[in-house]
């Protein structure tokens, strides 16, 4: 079990023919990722072969779907056609899309959003702004590093990719069941609660770690969430304490507005409902490390 | 990117959203020469990104050209929460009957538009919120169907306005939705929202913030930007996500989560060395060429402020041998413009041959740690000497 990847994943790639799409195709295969497609409208027809693999590309996502059987799509489609890509695969009904791609404009995740909700929320979007998600040893559909670490009880929901992969090594001798990377935009799919509640839920998952950073107020939420509805031990980390009020710090989301935001704030919600949270990404992991020798 | 409030009326006006006329002024100069032009009663507006205007003396009303000369003297250069008055607008005067609030913005938490909506305009919103909650009518708008005039008509309704002035409001609210969406804005608000003596309503003033994701779609005029900090510019021209901080440990990281967190452990160890702190945030991205990084160190080792630099880099997409070979081009190509120690830590992708390569450079200012904590405390260290 992992939370929404795992062996059985067919993965297609939306935008896999260009600079990015290719490279990160070849490194999702090369993880043992099975990838059974891409789709580019233009190259339809095509076959591009990657690393002795033969990929074909489809017209669009409900022809890969139809001729594949894929069931989760990657999004590598720069920033000005990445609205048209994910509603491309909400009309497909794709169970899961992860979209990469940063950059793009909030009215178009806020539009795709808005229609992923009329159309029902039959996909699950992960992104955008974000590093994916690896169930490691299974699948990995995204730009995360394969072989920081091994398949392992603790599931990991963050909103930085390189802080994601940072807290993989730190625990690399435990090993995760599932670590997803939500995206540091201001809208974003999958939110920290959804992550929690399938961690809840995954039998193979027995410690969940949580990385937030400034901006919105997700990471309350996920408080709340934890404090009703969690029983299996968290702890957190949270990002920017020293950010500046005003400043935009490299996330499109991470900023401290006012007083609404802060690193403060956030570490206070957490701890006001028992979950504990490290200075450093080190600390958070010796917490966990310390959780995992109970279990 | 906020606007200033000339160029959110600017915009406005262009919508067709009704405006007073306005024009901006740099001089006492050019305020008395706007103030004659646009003829009797002016206001004379400090153009400042930032609140509390009047009670700072920034917004004065002037009755004669040479009125708003002397107003405008008074105005321009004054320090208003740390913003220099560099520019008025001098505005037409308006006689005011009522004053109302409109603003149309993302709602981060719950995924979508929100419009808020009130009668009782004219004041700090946020302290309306808390003090009459009731007051302030909040419509969720949908971000594929907007605001158009059945929702506008709704909104007016919700924040109870006189039934005969309904039709009205409404018609601004549509165009200033439109402000909204066609220019990527994810604040647009009107405060006051006035409707004057002879019954018109007016957008008396206005704050826009634009989607800097969004400007590859957009073909604006060259806008006036706010003064950057040096060092800021000079990152910006070379194209690196840089921000100026008050510290003594110059900063290089990959990944924002990371260079954020890396900010922290760095202040947490400066605690223990004379509480120096960070001095900038800098991430580098994926690629970490040898070009990006020299152009990284070039900025931050001309912050005089800079004692010593903390380079984390934690090898994902990037190879840890890229990221060391970078580092060594970058501190070839300064050559004596290196002037201050480094501290490098590299975990990930290629680490070992990473670590090698800088191990066999061996250059004096380059020390390696092995850890993210250890490499903070190692540059914080350095920066107390």
């Amino acid at each position: 079990m992992a939370i929404y990847l795992d062996s059985n994943s067919k993965i297609i790639v939306q935008g896999m023919t260009g600079a990015e799409g290719m490279k990160h195709t070849q490194r999702m295969l090369a993880g043992g990722s099975n990838i059974v497609g891409g789709v580019n409208p233009r190259k339809a027809g095509e076959t591009v072969t990657v690393d002795g693999k033969d990929l074909p590309v489809f017209g669009s996502v409900a022809d890969a779907m139809r001729e594949t059987g894929a069931n989760v799509s990657v999004i590598f489609v720069p920033p000005a056609f990445a609205k048209a890509a994910i509603v491309e695969a909400i009309d497909a009904e794709i169970p899961l899309a992860v979209a990469i791609t940063e950059g793009i404009p909030v009215h178009d995740s806020a539009a795709a959003w808005a229609y992923n909700v009329e159309k029902g929320l039959k996909t699950r979007l992960i992104g955008p702004n974000c590093p994916g998600i690896i169930s490691p040893e299974q699948s990995n559909a995204g730009i995360t590093p394969s072989n920081i670490t091994g398949k392992g009880p603790i599931g990991l929901v963050s909103k930085s990719g390189t802080l994601t992969y940072q807290m993989m090594f730190e625990l690399r001798d435990i090993g995760f069941s599932t670590a997803i990377g939500i995206g540091g935009d201001p809208v974003i799919g999958t939110t920290h609660i959804d992550a929690l509640e399938a961690f809840q839920n995954d039998p193979e998952t027995k410690a969940i770690v949580l990385i937030g950073e400034i901006g919105g107020d997700s990471e309350e939420k996920a408080a709340d969430y934890i404090s009703k509805h969690v029983t299996k031990p968290v702890v957190a980390y949270v990002a920017g304490f020293t950010a500046p009020e005003g400043k935009t710090m490299g996330h499109a989301g991470a900023i401290v507005s006012g007083s609404a935001g802060t690193a403060q704030a956030k570490k206070e919600a957490f701890e006001a409902v028992g979950v504990k949270v490290g200075k450093t990404p080190s600390e958070t992991a010796n917490l966990m490390r310390e959780i995992v020798a109970k279990l | 990117m906020d606007l200033f409030e000339y160029q959110a009326r600017d915009l406005f006006e262009a919508y067709g959203v009704p405006v007073l006329q306005g024009a901006i002024a740099d001089t006492p100069e050019q305020a008395e020469a706007a103030a004659a032009k646009i003829g009797g009663t002016v206001v004379v507006k400090a153009q400042v990104k930032t609140g509390g205007r009047g009670k700072a003396g920034g917004v004065k009303v002037a009755h004669s050209p040479q009125e708003a000369r002397e107003k405008a003297e008074q105005i321009l250069g004054l320090d208003i929460k740390g913003h220099v008055v560099k520019r008025v607008m001098i505005a037409q005067g308006a006689s005011i009957d009522k004053e109302y609030y409109f603003s149309v913005l993302l709602d981060r938490s719950n995924r979508t538009f929100l419009s808020l909506c009130s009668v009782e305009g004219g004041v700090e919103i946020e302290q309306l919120a808390v003090e009459r909650p009731e007051a302030l009518a909040k419509i969720p708008i949908s971000a594929v169907s907007g605001i158009d005039k059945a929702k506008a008509v709704e909104i007016a309704r919700a924040a109870k306005f006189d039934e005969s002035l309904v039709d009205k409001v409404a018609d601004v609210f549509v165009k200033l939705y439109q402000v909204f969406e066609k220019e990527d804005a994810t604040l647009v608000e009107v405060n006051p929202l006035v409707l004057t003596t002879e019954g018109d309503i007016v957008a008396l003033d206005g704050k826009v913030t634009l989607d800097e994701n969004a400007e590859f779609r957009h073909e604006r005029e060259a806008m006036e930007r706010d003064s950057l900090d040096p060092l800021e510019a000079k990152a910006k021209e070379l194209d690196l996500n840089y921000v100026k901080l008050d510290g003594q440990v110059g900063i290089i990281g990959n990944g924002a989560g990371l260079v954020m967190s890396t900010l922290d452990v760095v202040a947490y160890a400066g605690e223990n060395h004379g509480n120096v702190k960070p001095a900038n945030f800098l991430d580098i991205g994926g690629g970490a060429s040898a070009e990006v990084m020299a152009a990284g160190l070039d900025v931050i080792l001309n912050d005089p402020q800079v004692k010593s630099v903390f380079v984390n880099v934690f090898g994902g997409i990037t190879a840890c041998d890229a990221v060391a070979n970078g580092i060594v081009g970058a501190l070839n190509t300064l050559g004596d413009r290196a002037s201050k120690p480094l501290v490098v830590r590299l975990d990930g992708n290629n680490v070992e041959e990473g670590r090698k390569i800088l191990a066999d450079f061996n250059h004096p200012l380059v020390s390696l740690a092995d850890t993210m904590d250890g490499g903070a405390d190692a540059a914080a260290e350095l920066a107390n000497r």
